[in-house]
């Protein structure tokens, strides 16, 4: 299987896939710590994450995957949402709270 | 180093804008509002891929972080306008 289609079948496969650097409980970069911010403060903790820097394939592949050249992503039901940037004007207006529940349930 | 001064013009030479702000001064992590008509009818992640496009290969290799807010000109006409009298 290659790097794409292993991707693809993280993000379908999972509702809500966050790819960052490090791990939650030790994110290695201040974007992927805030982006597992935003996640706890949405109330979700049922979420996969996949740390690239324990993954070189992943982390080239990650980037040509959805045209994103930057980490964090999270992909909700195998859509990118967005990068750090995006989570946080998204769970400041709501709509992230808002797309959470619904890809879990 | 990259200076906010370059990755602004690299920014400007790939997408038409109507306004572009770059802080940094690390050389690597950047800070960028935009302003473009091509943002228009789309979605906040189209809107940053345009953006990374612009920036091809040096997006990959030269810049580690560039956080960024895009607006469409209607937005920013509205929203823009009491953010930058907030600095």
């Amino acid at each position: 299987m290659d790097v794409q289609e292993r991707i693809r079948n993280q993000v379908t496969a999972n509702p809500v896939v966050l790819y960052m650097k490090g791990t939650p409980q030790f994110p290695q970069c201040g974007f992927s710590g805030a982006a597992v911010q935003i996640l706890k403060a949405c109330g979700v903790n049922d979420y996969v994450a996949v740390d690239v820097l324990a993954d070189p394939e992943i982390r080239e592949g990650i980037k040509s995957y959805a045209n994103w050249p930057t980490i964090p992503q999270l992909y909700i039901k195998g859509e990118l949402v967005g990068g750090a940037d995006i989570m946080r004007e998204m769970y400041q207006s709501g709509e992230l709270q808002k797309m959470l529940p619904a890809a879990q349930g | 180093m990259l200076s906010a001064e370059a990755v602004k013009s690299y920014i400007m030479q790939g997408l038409p804008c109507d306004y572009v702000a770059v802080r940094g001064e690390d050389g690597q992590h950047f800070e960028a509002v935009i302003v473009s008509p091509q943002f228009s009818g789309k979605n906040m992640v189209q809107q940053h891929q345009l953006v990374y496009q612009a920036l091809g290969e040096r997006m990959r290799e030269e810049i580690h972080a560039l956080s960024m807010r895009t607006f469409t000109p209607e937005d920013w006409a509205k929203t823009g306008n009491e953010m930058t009298q907030e600095r």
